[in-house]
Order: C-alpha cells, then structure tokens, then sequence
C-alpha cells in the first residue's frame, strides 16, 4: 500500500470518465431502454398473470435483479476494458514507467469504472420508479450496497482486463459465465418457487446472494440471509485484491 | 561532470533462456547526449526497459539521479521522460488530453502554460484538439514526444527518435534535442542511424549481443579509430591505375576522374606526402585535393565485424 501520487490517481480517473463521457448517450440510453423492455416483457406481458412473489408485486420484485445485473455486465465491461485498452494499444508502456503504485493504479481505474456503473445502476433505479411503486426498507444499505457491488465487480473485471490475451477472452466470462448465472441467480424469481434438487443446486450460484441481498435492502427480506451475502461480497473483494496484489508482485501479463 | 545514471551489472535473462544483456556497466553524466548504438537486437530497447521500468532486471542495480530503480521508483522514475520506438498512442484521444495525462500521471499538477510550451516547440499547437488517429506518424511521433516532455523530465530517453520519420522531422528533432540539452536536460538515445549519433552525442556507446564494446567521447573515437579518405582530382582522366602507385592500394573513380587513398590518421607515416610526390614523379597531374573523416558508421561496421571475426 501507497499512496502519494494523488495527480497521478486523479488523472487517470478523468481521462477515463472522459472516454465513457465521449459516449455517454449510448452509455446512458442503453441501460435505460434494456430496462424498459425488461418492464414492458417481464412486468407487463407475463408480470400481469403473475401473482405476488414472496408478497411482492411481481413488476417491483424484479428491479433489484435488473439493476444488479445491468450493474455486474457494466461493471466487468467497464473495468476490463479499461485496463485492457492501453495494453493492447501499448500505452501501458507509460503507466509502467510513471511513478505510480499498483494501489494508486487500481484506485484509479477500479474507481472510474465503479463510477460509471453507479451511474447506470441509479438510471436503472430511477426508470424503474416511472414503471412500478417501489418502496426502500433500507435506504441507505442499499446505496453501500450498490457501491461494494460496483467496487468488488470492477476489481474482477480489471483481473479480466489483465488476463485477457484478446478481445474474445474479454468477452468470454461476461458472456459464458456471468450472465448466465444472473438469470440463474434469481434475477426473475425467488429461489423459493424453485423445487429440489433445483433449489438446492442454485445456492451454489455466487449471484444468488447477491441478487437476495440487494433484494433484502428493497424489500426487508431476501432467498437467503443478508449476513451471508455480505460476507460473500467480503470474500470477493477480498479475492479479488489478493489476485491484484500478486499481479502486481510478479508483474504478470504487464511486465517483460 | 556527476553521473546521473549508474548501471552495474545489468543482466536480463528472458524464460526461453535468451540473454539479452550480459552484465552492462555504464554511467551517464548529467546533461550530456548519450548515444547508444547498435544493430537490431543488440539490447539497446532492453536496457531502456529496464531503465524506466517496463521491464525487470534479472540481475545487477540501476540508479539515477540517486535513486534506485527498484527500491525508490518513484524518485528514479520521476526523473524519466521516454519516447519509445513504437507509435503507441491512444488513437481516440485529443492530442493536448493526453499529453494532460501524462503530466499527471508523473505526479504534477495541470499546468497549462508548459502544455502549451511544449506543444507550440514541437508544431503541434495547431493540432491540438485532433483525435491522435488523425495524425500522420510523424505527427504521432511528436506526440509521444510531447508526452515524455510534459512533466519537465531531468533525462529524455529517446528509443530510436527518428526511425521513419521524415526529414523535415529529422531536422527538427535534433534542434529540439540541441535545445533541450542547453536547458541541462540529460539525453540517451538509441539509433541504427549512425549520423544521428555523430551529429549530436558527445559520448557514444556500441553495444552488440548484450554487451557494451566500448563508450567513448565521440570525437576521441573518431579520431582513434578514424581513417580519412584522400581524393585526388586529376587533370587528365585515366583508364587504369599505374603500377608504381600499387604500393597505396589506390581505387580509381568518377570514370577515371579521380583516385581515392584510405590513410589512417595516427599512423606515423600517413602515406600523402610519399603519394602526392610520386604523382609528381609520374607527371599525373591534378586540380584539386580533399580528404574525408570516416563517419561514425565506418566505425560501427568495423566494430561489429570485428565481433563476428573473432
């Protein structure tokens, strides 16, 4: 851990939240629209001939799925793509020879794309609200929430970045691993309506404690315990900093 | 002079085996220009890597300005502005954005003023707002110089500055390296173009196959290792050279026009006069005399083949 090159940090965050800004209408409309159609299929079409899920309007009880899958694909994205660009570009060249630590690199990079996909989780949040009445038990474990999602999902897209030989590879786990397990995951129902051994199976999918705990800062319940999805965004983040710390250590994939 | 760059030992073995540098010792003065030559592959880009950062060394320490590269890299690398051989830019940004970033990201704050200054000096003030990808090479390059200078570097590595740059660039380049070095700023730069070195180094190195063969004050070199050419200009044209001027080893050029004589300057009998006096015996006249310093490459190729000789 060090910091000191606090320019050095704030640059780098500009110059990224630069490059999302130069697109910031498709950045910003296509979260908007995916959501709406998300609405207009899920809470309209089929959430009308649904009844309550766990005692929640249908339409209201899949906002926190959306959001928190909108959030993890841009998050990744963001992240990833970051740190992979100037790799590929072969600006890295001055990142590794400016006098900046790997904490003050990660702070910064992490920090613009965790930024961004805050910015889309909130639109998602506020679009929701023209569609369904949506009420906050726990205001402000929510917003943490949304932040440590934001924070623990950039730090496993930045890994991504790092590893990823290509642009397949960057798209590879996105695509393959997480969404998949976001629909999975209990974005679209409760874990609850499912029977056995399918119910059983599905606690295996990391996203479900996700998705249950940011459904229990909405709702004042979720599939599983609050506890137990915090303590697994924890031992995300936690993994997630221990593989960056290494990566920085041996130089792997940035230095010759 | 104090040195500003202390390299002991330098060794960087890669995983295949391959030793790109055999255990280099050089010093750099503070404010002079350090060339460093030799052919593809000879180390010169590993060294600079190793230098700034880019890459780790296997064995040996590097200091500059004092700090060590390893222990205190950010003392040593704030010291550093590096032009890489390669055009690597991001394309999609404006020009004046990133030369902003590269002065934050070495730990001072905006200043636009330098920005500007710097643009203007390397004719970019126009071109400023243009995405990178619009630029030609050329202009690309200016832009990865005005990078390396933006954050008022003490030492300018400069990784073969004009490889394929134009020559109007060239030129440029090297008034802007004049420029800079009035200023005290340190120069090392890498080159195959042996006429970069001699116009503007005061110390040459020649490295080959990871080992430094030798470093030297640039005029010493020439002269030690200097031949010159002697060419006479005849009055009448001839068709082949006489048998009583074999003993120079003379070649016949410009359709007869001319003969040349390679001499060597330190020898303690240079051969002119004894020529000059037996054209005379001969009744060969001539119009005119000039004799010519073997360049720097002269130099570098003999080196190299030496190398492979032995």
């Amino acid at each position: 851990m060090s910091l000191q090159n606090f320019h050095a940090i704030a640059s780098i965050y500009k110059f990224e939240l630069h490059r999302f800004r130069r697109t910031w209408l498709t950045g910003l409309l296509v979260p908007v629209i995916t959501t709406t159609l998300y609405f207009v299929v899920f809470g309209g079409a089929i959430g009308s001939r649904m009844t309550e899920v766990d005692g929640i309007a249908y339409g209201a009880f899949i906002v926190p799925g959306l959001i928190m899958m909108s959030m993890l694909t841009e998050s990744i994205f963001n992240a990833s793509f970051g740190i992979y660009m100037p790799k590929y570009s072969g600006t890295i060249y001055e990142l590794l020879s400016a006098p900046i630590s790997a904490t003050e690199t990660v702070i910064a990079y992490v920090g613009a794309a965790a930024t961004k996909s805050l910015i889309v989780g909130t639109i998602i949040f506020l679009t929701a609200h023209l569609f369904v009445d949506l009420p906050i038990a726990h205001p402000f474990a929510m917003a943490g929430f949304m932040v440590l999602i934001a924070i623990s999902f950039c730090l496993f897209g930045f890994i991504l970045g790092i590893w990823a030989q290509g642009f397949e590879q960057l798209q590879v786990i996105p695509l393959l691993v997480v969404t998949p397990l976001t629909f999975l995951g209990g974005a679209f129902y409760s874990v609850h309506m499912l029977a056995d051994p399918w119910r059983t199976m599905t606690l295996f999918n990391p996203i479900v404690y996700l998705i249950s705990g940011f459904r229990w800062t909405f709702f004042g319940r979720g599939d599983v315990r609050i506890e137990y999805s915090l303590a697994f965004v924890a031992a995300m983040l936690i993994l997630c900093i221990a593989i960056i710390g290494w990566i920085f250590r041996t130089g792997y994939r940035l230095k010759k | 002079m104090a040195s500003i760059i202390e390299i002991k030992g330098l060794t960087k073995r890669y995983a295949s085996g391959f030793e790109a540098l055999k255990g280099v010792d050089l010093s750099i003065e503070e404010g002079e220009i350090f060339a460093l030559l030799g052919p593809n592959g000879a180390g010169k880009t590993t060294m600079i890597s190793i230098i700034c950062g880019i890459a780790r060394a296997s064995g040996g320490s590097v200091t500059v300005a004092g700090h060590d590269i390893v222990r205190d890299y950010r003392g040593a690398r704030t010291a550093i502005g590096l032009v890489p051989q390669e055009l690597h830019t991001d394309q999609f940004e404006q020009v004046i954005d990133t030369v902003r970033l590269s002065r934050g990201l070495f730990g001072l704050p905006r200043n636009d003023a330098h920005v500007e200054k710097i643009l203007r000096d390397l004719s970019l003030w126009d071109k400023r707002n243009n995405r990178i990808i619009e630029l030609s090479g050329g202009m690309k390059r200016r832009v990865m110089i005005a990078k390396a200078l933006s954050h008022e570097p003490r030492i300018l590595f400069l990784d073969e500055p004009t490889a394929g740059v134009d020559v109007e660039l060239r030129r440029d380049m090297w008034k802007l390296i004049g420029e800079l070095r009035q200023t005290g700023v340190t120069i090392i730069l890498t080159t195959h173009y042996i006429e970069e070195a001699e116009e503007m180094a005061d110390r040459v190195g020649v490295i080959n196959k990871g080992e430094l063969m030798l470093v030297e004050d640039k005029t010493a070199l020439m002269k030690k290792l200097g031949k010159k050419t002697l060419t006479v200009v005849l009055a009448d044209p001839m068709e082949t050279v006489p048998a009583e001027l074999s003993e120079w080893n003379v070649t016949l050029n410009a359709d007869g026009h001319e003969i040349e004589y390679i001499f060597d300057t330190q020898a303690e009998r240079t051969g002119v006069s004894s020529l000059l006096r037996k054209l005379g015996d001969l009744g060969i006249g001539y119009k005119d005399l000039n004799t010519k310093q073997s360049s720097l490459e002269d130099i570098f190729v003999s080196l190299v083949h030496q190398e492979k000789a032995a």
